[in-house]
């Protein structure tokens, strides 16, 4: 990849000394043709700054759009657990504590997951099978959300409910944490949606770790089993180590997806704005309180605070995403030295 | 001896360590296996029940009566073509300055950046910010604020594979044309895009796959509408809405067209990463 940015390099060096040359071309088919390039030049630039434009625009939008709801409740707005449309009383906490929530379940639940999976493809499946497997994990990410929000709401859930007694039971009788599993087995609720969430992140999280891992130098692996490590060691020693940076952005990466979704949570997380300490009860996350409430919104401050929670979303997943990729270009830029 | 039963010892511990964890990691690749499995089984049994020709010749219905998804399907095909159209040559255009001209400046790394961000940043924001823009002005939903938003999806997914297929294309062959004294506006359009051309197109497929199937962006953007309607600048019926609503609705003949509609969309989206993947592995240019 290097190579080809030295020699674009070089070849857009030359650039722009021509345009004063090009007054010199004698031919007019060629200067006519010079500033074509000129012109293309500049149209695929502005294409690309539009991207900026594109980012710009979007934090400007919410930035206008919550300007009432920032006047009318500052600061505040981020730890008051009200959301009272009736007296216009409006609080971003239990949205927000929803989404880390949920997150955080997903993460629990994906980061081992993904990584059984990450190296069953690339150190246990046989290679006709590396691909099939691939792609059908891949599909995993293809589904839209929608239709994991439908599952989980009409099929999950009720099954779900039929194991949440034992639950209770069981992990309900740890003494502090017990407390995150006591309710009525209703299947839907924030731990539900944490489970869905779970599902739609480990393809994303498994693509990437297992693209991490192949770049690994077969040398250093074989060195490992040549000292008499075993598959697991190997993988835990070496590789593991060896992309930890990678594996952190994947993870990242799952996290920002999983923070942000929002129609698969709005089916089963049961969009109650209370707080509650257990998991088995209905929350609400910021991008489920969106979709259901946002084309009803009646006033100006309701749907102004609605568009803060849209701000403050979107805020939490671009410092999550620009965290990961950074990792992984970080990653990248190793690969490049070590090779 | 004692050494040696302290040398089993270890050694068959870390066996028994490395067994164990290869079997949970198998375990967990069919814990994946077992999940898409359990979706797309009940998506096709609860999917087909409900499947036949009305529902593609009759319109979503009131409660209680029957009907298809007609409008819908029209409403979702028309907004993800237009969001599509719109979309993909300003990603294009984009993707083609990151590749061929993105080595020098600030511009290209900042832009690379920022699109791999918008990339995975949350589509319901893009509904939002589609509708402080453009809804709020206009002062109602409409197909149009639909359109715009899913291009707006579009567009970074095609930013981004535009420019790894340029940059798989060998510098050899842009120097050819360069050297039988091509400009550069030609050698890029018409030799490494063209060489490049599986592969942006696989791009395209599975950004169509994706707006296929977007629900967030297009709630508070064209909303839904009941009845058949060409009219742009209308509210316009899409299956992700529809079946949104039908979903929650506590009405059963709503529900089964949700699952209708939803075996619709997946296909609609599996058949077309498939798609994407056979095409780009079969065309793939082997220089």
């Amino acid at each position: 990849m290097s190579g080809v940015a030295d020699t674009m390099d070089g070849l857009s060096r030359t650039d722009p000394g021509i345009s004063p040359v090009s007054k010199s071309i004698p031919d007019a088919n060629l200067r006519n043709q010079h500033r074509l390039d000129l012109l293309f030049r500049l149209a695929t630039r502005l294409f690309a700054f539009l991207v900026l434009l594109l980012l710009a625009g979007i934090i400007v939008s919410l930035l206008a759009g919550s300007l009432p709801a920032l006047r009318a409740f500052g600061p505040g707005f981020l730890t008051s657990p009200q959301w009272n449309p009736v007296t216009e009383q409006f609080g971003a906490l239990v949205p927000i504590v929803g989404t880390l929530v949920t997150s955080f379940i997903a993460l629990l639940i994906g980061i081992p997951v993904s990584f059984g999976i990450a190296l069953f493809l690339t150190e246990l499946s046989p290679i006709w099978l590396r691909r099939p497997l691939g792609t059908a994990i891949e599909l995993l990410a293809a589904i839209p959300s929608i239709i994991y929000g439908m599952w989980g709401l009409f099929v999950f859930a009720p099954a779900f409910s039929q194991l949440q007694p034992w639950l209770t039971a069981t992990l309900g009788a740890i003494p502090l944490a017990g407390m995150l599993f006591q309710g009525p087995p209703m299947g839907i609720g924030v731990l539900t949606a944490g489970i869905i969430l779970a599902i739609m992140v480990i393809p994303y999280i498994a693509a990437v770790m297992r693209d991490v891992f192949e770049v690994v130098p077969s040398v250093l692996k074989e060195s490992a089993y040549a000292l008499g490590s075993t598959t697991w060691e190997v993988v835990w020693n070496v590789v593991l180590p060896y992309t930890k940076v990678g594996v952190v952005g994947g993870v990242m990466l799952g996290l920002g997806r999983a923070l942000g979704e929002t129609m698969a949570v709005t089916f089963v997380i049961g969009n109650a704005h209370k707080l509650n300490p257990s998991l088995m009860m209905p929350g609400n996350s910021i991008a489920s309180a969106l979709a259901n409430e946002f084309t009803e919104a009646v006033g100006d401050l309701y749907g102004s605070a609605l568009i803060e929670l849209g701000l403050i979303l979107f805020l939490i997943t671009f410092v999550v995403l620009a965290l990961s990729k950074m990792l992984l270009l970080r990653l990248g830029r190793m690969e490049g030295q070590k090779t | 001896m004692n050494a040696s039963a302290a040398f089993m010892s270890l050694y068959s511990r870390r066996l028994w360590i490395n067994r164990l964890n290869l079997a949970v990691s198998r375990l967990t690749m069919l814990l994946g296996l077992f999940w898409l499995g359990w979706l797309l089984l009940t998506l096709f049994e609860a999917g087909f029940k409900a499947l036949g020709p009305a529902l593609f010749f009759t319109m979503t219905p009131p409660p209680g009566a029957s009907g298809g998804l007609s409008n819908a399907i029209a409403g979702s095909l028309i907004m993800a073509a237009m969001g599509t159209l719109i979309g993909t040559p300003i990603g294009m255009m984009a993707g083609i300055y990151l590749a061929e001209f993105g080595s020098r400046g600030w511009l290209a790394p900042v832009t690379r950046f920022i699109n791999d961000i918008l990339l995975s940043a949350p589509s319901i924001v893009v509904g939002l910010f589609v509708y402080e823009v453009y809804v709020i002005h206009t002062r109602h939903f409409s197909a149009w604020a639909g359109t715009m938003a899913l291009a707006l999806i579009v567009i970074p997914v095609v930013i981004r594979t535009t420019e790894n297929m340029l940059r798989l294309v060998p510098d050899s062959l842009r120097e050819a044309a360069a050297a039988l004294g091509a400009p550069q506006w030609k050698v890029i359009t018409l030799v490494t895009v063209r060489a490049a051309k599986a592969g942006i197109i696989t791009g395209i497929l599975l950004a169509v796959a994706r707006i296929g199937g977007e629900t967030a962006p297009l709630l508070f953007t064209a909303l839904n509408n009941q009845f058949w309607s060409l009219d742009l600048n209308q509210p316009m019926a899409n299956l992700p809405v529809v079946i949104f609503q039908f979903a929650m609705s506590p009405y059963e003949n709503w529900q089964h067209l949700a699952w209708a509609g939803a075996l619709i969309i997946t296909l609609g989206v599996l058949v077309l990463n498939i798609l994407a993947r056979v095409f780009f592995r079969n065309k793939t240019p082997t220089y």
